[in-house]
């Protein structure tokens, strides 16, 4: 049995330099409290040695100039525990969170996967630093020896079975997390270590100090054995992140979100997971001149929402962060929020990744991650409703269909013939000798429908003008009547002709802006609508 | 001299190291594969469609160019090939399609509105990839606009689908991709066929519209340009010979009223 804990030193700082990379090497003191009144409640070691003492008013901490001061963020703390859990669960299921900052592994059985204890401990302290963290490791076969190593001691340390007591001896009796009351005992006792705890008489100890001071003394010699207490999975990914100054624009807006993504994609990593669908939750900050344009108008009801939201739905599941950056980024632009932007909630819905074996003989098909791009891109140039795979819908409403999204299928297998027939086992040999069947004839449709004007004899149309040309029907077929939808509002009754037009080109000749005329001539589709009592031209065989 | 042309050379390629590969290597040009178009008698007229080139169909209305279109498409997406149709116009009709065999689940339909975006959204597609087949459809287009697109934008596309197994296939009213199409076919359309129950001696139009029924269009194609090489494969041989030529073939029709969609059951 072996067992790795896992600590993240001076959580409070890690958890708000995660959420912004450039503070690392500059010296950081976050303030907490009620306003008015911000103290200092953690900084680290540079902000330490530069002056700056924990409980200091902030304004008294503003005054170190080289000193960044942020707000401490219960929501970048939230973020960089669920980061160490996610670092846990892509070593081992079996994780005990024992702490914000500091979580043990049961890393029985792993090293046949990773190789031995000191590679699992680096490979912890290598995939923390991809999260944003600093960690401290320590790998024992005791629980609570593994744990106090890690809240004692930097980097890594590996703990033999036998060498607890003197491996513990060294370490700050601080760090076993007495009560303020007994670790002020010990102090006057001259006890500061562990090896000097764990030499006091058990027995003395325990009439003086009680249950606490056994338990004490049990830690300080590694001999306290307890259990793991598993933690429930969670496959929750959300960053969140609060501004201090709303943004308006995209640009900044997307450096943001990049580092929320990189965040994201790296924790999906860990669970070595991707994301189907990216959630993305903006609050926003009220806009004055809105509300008040609104207010004047005495309707509360129509105050805008302050908050806005969009889902990105991906086709196959993908954990790259510029990718879908890129995607993000689209989305924005064909509808940006209303408002400017006080804080960003970014969350991933988990799935598998995608795993494809390619073929030789597959036909070419788009990457799915470049497709989904591609479209993004095509859809902010045409609008998201001019984009899509058409799909007909069950009814014989002319020219109704729907698009939907587009996602060929890559085999062959999967395409529905109407002719029942297989296709066939290799493209590369393609059967230039078609069928013999005739191809069928294309319409061509006119959106939106042309107006015309018809003129009939006996009922049968002679005559049209539309499109500022007029012509001669030489050959008609009809009428074909359709209706239906009595139910519905937009229901329709329509007399369907097929009509041979033979136009004249005088009309042409006059207008440059009409086309010419004889080379429109052809056959048309065009009907006369009851409702409407109008005709119309619907399209054209091509 | 022969120690000068070497020197200078390899001063040549050194100079263009990383660049190119090879600067003095003849760059042989790789056989053009070919699709079939699923009718017979363009096939056997132009030789089927060329990968990795651009097709230029032109003709006036109602010359069978969408009908040559939707049957290149129903046999490119038959092989499970991703396709897609840049929409000049808007006129793309799916139940017209899918009576004609395309599967429209393998085909990416981009509604253009104008003339920029439908170039803009071609020279996406082409950068993005993938895909088997791109139809650009000008078909309803004004030649004066199409002539303004500049040749610039003709090469670029061609450029984008060389070395790739992409077919460009390009519908216009009249030929405007000049040297940059690999193949140009013209359409024209042939008298309309009809058939009716009457004695067709006797039978009027006007009379009795509703006894006649459209039957299909007849079209002839004529090619007018074709760069494949005379030794192609699959058996087509001599294509620059048949510069000229052209093949008649006939459409059969669906009428709309007859149209029924084929909707497919939904899984369980």
């Amino acid at each position: 049995m072996a067992f790795a804990s896992i600590h993240v030193p001076n959580f409070l700082v890690q958890a708000a330099v995660r959420a912004e990379p450039r503070l690392r090497a500059r010296a950081v003191a976050l303030v907490d409290g009620t306003p008015p009144i911000w103290n200092v409640v953690a900084a680290n070691e540079a902000a330490l040695q530069a002056g700056i003492e924990l409980g200091m008013a902030k304004s008294q901490a503003a005054q170190f100039r080289n000193v960044e001061i942020r707000h401490r963020s219960r929501l970048q703390e939230k973020s960089a525990h669920a980061a160490l859990l996610d670092l846990g669960a892509s070593i081992s299921p079996r994780m005990e969170d024992t702490a914000p900052d500091t979580i043990i592994l049961d890393i029985a059985g792993l090293t046949s996967l990773f190789g031995s204890e000191a590679n699992i401990a680096r490979r912890l302290m290598r995939h923390a630093s991809s999260l944003g963290l600093i960690a401290h490791v320590a790998v024992s076969s005791n629980l609570e020896v593994a744990l106090h190593a890690a809240r004692g001691f930097s980097g890594i340390t590996l703990i033999p079975p036998g060498e607890e007591a003197k491996r513990l001896g060294r370490l700050p009796v601080r760090a076993l997390l007495p009560s303020a009351e007994i670790l002020e005992t010990l102090e006057r006792w001259g006890v500061r270590d562990c090896a000097a705890l764990a030499a006091l008489p058990l027995l003395q100890l325990s009439e003086r100090l009680g249950q606490e001071g056994v338990r004490l003394h049990e830690l300080g010699r590694g001999a306290s054995l307890r259990s793991i207490a598993l933690a429930e999975p969670a496959v929750h990914f959300e960053e969140e992140m609060a501004l201090d100054f709303a943004v308006a624009e995209l640009e900044p807006l997307a450096f943001l979100l990049g580092r929320l993504l990189d965040q994201l994609c790296a924790r999906l990593q860990a669970r070595a997971l991707a994301a189907c669908a990216i959630r993305l939750r903006f609050d926003l900050e009220d806009s004055f001149e809105k509300d008040f344009q609104v207010l004047s108008e005495n309707s509360p009801a129509k105050l805008a929402p302050k908050t806005y939201e969009k889902v990105l739905g991906l086709p196959v599941p993908m954990r790259d962060s510029k990718m879908l950056l890129k995607l993000l980024r689209l989305q924005l632009q064909s509808d940006p929020p209303h408002a400017s932007i006080v804080k960003i909630i970014l969350s991933a819905e988990p799935a598998r990744p995608r795993a494809a074996q390619g073929g030789l003989f597959l036909p070419s098909c788009p990457d799915p991650e470049k497709l989904e791009l591609t479209i993004g891109r095509l859809a902010n140039l045409v609008g998201n409703a001019n984009i899509g795979s058409p799909e007909l819908v069950d009814t014989h409403r002319p020219g109704e269909f729907r698009m939907k999204r587009f996602v060929p299928a890559s085999d062959e297998s999967r395409i529905f013939h109407k002719n029942g027939n297989a296709p066939a086992a290799h493209i590369c040999q393609e059967d230039h000798t078609s069928n013999q069947s005739r191809a069928a004839t294309a319409f061509r449709i006119f959106r939106p429908e042309v107006q015309a004007k018809v003129e009939l004899q006996d009922g049968c149309p002679t005559r049209i003008y539309f499109r500022g040309m007029r012509g001669n029907i030489v050959t008609a077929s009809g009428p074909w009547r359709t209706s239906g939808d009595w139910w519905r509002e937009d229901t329709w009754q329509q007399d369907e002709w097929e009509v041979d037009i033979r136009f004249d080109s005088s009309a042409s000749s006059r207008n440059e802006r009409i086309p010419n005329s004889r080379a429109q001539d052809g056959l048309y589709r065009i009907y006369y609508d009851s409702i409407r009592a109008a005709w119309f031209a619907r399209g054209r065989y091509d | 001299m022969a120690v000068n042309l070497a020197t200078l050379r390899s001063k040549v390629e050194l100079a263009l190291t990383g660049r190119v590969a090879a600067p003095f290597t003849y760059r042989d040009r790789h056989v053009v594969e070919t699709v079939s178009t699923g009718i017979a008698e363009i096939d056997s007229l132009a030789g089927g469609l060329p990968r990795g080139a651009l097709t230029e169909v032109f003709g006036p209305a109602c010359s069978g160019r969408t009908s040559l279109l939707f049957s290149a498409l129903a046999a490119r997406t038959a092989h499970a090939e991703a396709c897609a149709l840049i929409d000049g116009c808007d006129a793309f009709d799916p139940y017209s399609a899918e009576a004609a065999g395309v599967e429209l689940k393998q085909l990416l339909w981009v509604r253009c509105r104008n003339i920029e975006q439908t170039l803009r959204a071609t020279d996406l597609l082409l950068q993005g990839g993938g895909f088997g087949f791109i139809a650009l459809d000008l078909s309803d287009m004004r030649a004066e606009v199409l002539r303004h697109v500049p040749l610039d934008a003709w090469f670029r596309f061609r450029r984008a689908v060389e070395d790739t197994p992409t077919i460009l296939f390009v519908l216009e009213p009249e030929s405007n991709a000049k040297t940059c199409a690999s193949l140009v076919l013209r359409m024209e359309a042939e008298p309309t066929r009809w058939s009716t129950t009457l004695e067709t001696s006797s039978a009027d139009f006007f009379r009795h519209p509703f006894s006649w029924l459209f039957d299909g269009l007849g079209i002839r194609a004529e090619m007018i340009r074709s760069r494949m090489p005379r030794n192609a494969p699959n058996g087509f041989q001599n294509h620059f010979a048949s510069v000229g030529r052209s093949e008649v073939f006939e459409t059969s029709a669906v009428p709309g009223y007859l149209t029924v969609p084929r909707i497919e059951p939904a899984p369980k």
